[in-house]
């Protein structure tokens, strides 16, 4: 237990300083920007303490709109996304969730993208709302989502395969 | 009592969610009205240390360039300097000469953002070194933004490229003005609205500050006219202002700290009265 917590707050201080330092200078063709931070709550154990998750979403969102003077919007997006979790996994795993016994990186990919994609895009879509915050602008909003998430969920994959697969050796 | 503490209980992870949701969406509220953001701002210790951190890296990757930008600089101002007739072995007569009415202190900026709708940059002066909320802020080229929150070593400015901002600018030939908003969309235009319908406005003219406001002075550069077309009410013109500042490569900023802005504000209070 101490070796897992001592990993995810690991996890949880380089990704945002990965977010802040160098993901949020992308700014692809001007807009398009990959939140990599939320790779936190999708590797979240499954088995663990609820309260605790969300209040860490939190934490793991306020930190991130500290640096980027962003108010409270990627806290408000975060904290969704980990009180959503269990309905995305339920969708995603199906029966295998419901027995608990999941392990992120012995499921197929198939599933795993479906429970990224999901996760992000209701994340993203939080996310730009807040930033943006004018009922007009809706499509600006699903134009940004969109690209970002792709973005987003391909790094996701990416990393989340590079490190997996790093473990098993 | 025991059904209540029982609903809690069983409830427990969605109410904390609302909480803590009611919460960041009161800090995005206050973020987005200006000059509310107090709690949750890059100019903290914490963040305003790890941003300097990793500015004292890669701003060396730029130095070339910051170079170049401030010898241009200089060699604009020297042409001033010598081509006024004020002969530089000229002595003051008294102290009260010294008494200038801006006072200039220089910055760099460790953080910059232009993509977002609301961008906020962060410097790495602050209250230690009297900076104040509210005070402008200039590069070597033209027009940045405004003080927006200070700690005691870094302070955050509110971006031009801010959908919040709201700047007073006039046209350079003639004393027509009207104000600067940002649409959100290119980090090398911005709008200035209000600019009344009589105005000679011609495509290529220069836009400056009004120094209408206590904040900036008369004449700071913003940019030259681009597009221009009358609004809806057709009695003012929307003008597209191409930005001389390159919002993504800003570094050496400076500071402007109007020391009669107590006084004024006095006098406008007293006329509100």
């Amino acid at each position: 237990m101490n070796n897992l917590f001592s990993i995810h707050t690991v996890r949880f201080i380089i990704l945002v300083l990965i977010q802040v330092l160098l993901l949020s200078h992308i700014n692809f063709m001007g807009y398009i920007t990959p939140y990599l931070y939320i790779l936190f709550i999708l590797l979240y154990p499954i088995k663990n303490n609820r309260m605790l998750f969300v209040f860490l979403s939190f934490l793991l969102g306020l930190s991130v709109d500290m640096f980027l003077d962003s108010g409270g919007m990627h806290a408000a997006a975060t904290l969704t996304i980990s009180y959503i979790r269990p309905v995305a996994l339920k969708f995603s795993f199906g029966s295998v969730y419901e027995h608990q016994t999941i392990k992120f990186s012995a499921i197929d990919f198939g599933q795993r993208l479906t429970y990224i994609t999901i996760l992000t895009i209701v994340h993203h879509f939080i996310l730009f709302s807040l930033d943006i915050f004018n009922f007009s602008k809706i499509l600006l909003v699903l134009k940004n989502t969109l690209f970002s998430s792709i973005f987003t969920i391909i790094l996701c994959v990416l990393i989340s395969i590079i490190f997996s697969s790093a473990n098993k050796k | 009592m025991q059904q209540i503490v029982n609903f809690i209980i069983r409830n427990k992870v969605f109410l904390l969610f609302l909480l803590l949701f009611s919460v960041s969406i009161g800090f995005t509220i206050q973020s987005h009205s200006y000059h509310k953001s107090k709690f949750i701002n890059s100019a903290n210790f914490l963040s305003g240390g790890i941003y300097n951190a990793s500015n004292g890296i890669s701003d060396y990757f730029d130095l070339k360039e910051q170079n170049k930008i401030l010898q241009e600089e200089n060699n604009r101002l020297k042409t001033i300097l010598f081509n006024t007739n004020i002969g530089l072995d000229s002595t003051y007569i008294d102290t009260i000469s010294f008494d200038k009415k801006y006072k200039f202190s220089t910055a760099q900026v460790i953080k910059n953002s232009y993509s977002q709708n609301n961008n906020v940059l962060t410097i790495n002066k602050g209250a230690n070194d009297s900076i104040r909320i509210d005070l402008g802020v200039i590069t070597s080229k033209g027009l940045l933004g405004i003080i927006d929150n200070t700690s005691s070593g870094y302070a955050t400015v509110l971006s031009i490229l801010n959908t919040t901002s709201n700047i007073s600018a006039q046209l350079k030939k003639t004393n027509h003005f009207g104000s600067l908003h940002w649409n959100g969309i290119s980090e090398k235009y911005i709008q200035l609205t209000e600019i009344p319908e009589v105005a000679p406005v011609v495509i290529g003219d220069t836009i400056i500050t009004s120094g209408r406001s206590d904040i900036f002075p008369k004449g700071i550069p913003i940019g030259i006219v681009k597009d221009f077309k009358l609004d809806e009410s057709e009695n003012y013109y929307d003008i597209e202002v191409f930005l001389f500042n390159d919002m993504t490569n800003i570094e050496h900023v400076y500071i402007i700290e109007n020391k009669d802005t107590k006084i004024i504000k006095e006098l406008i209070e007293k006329n509100n009265e």
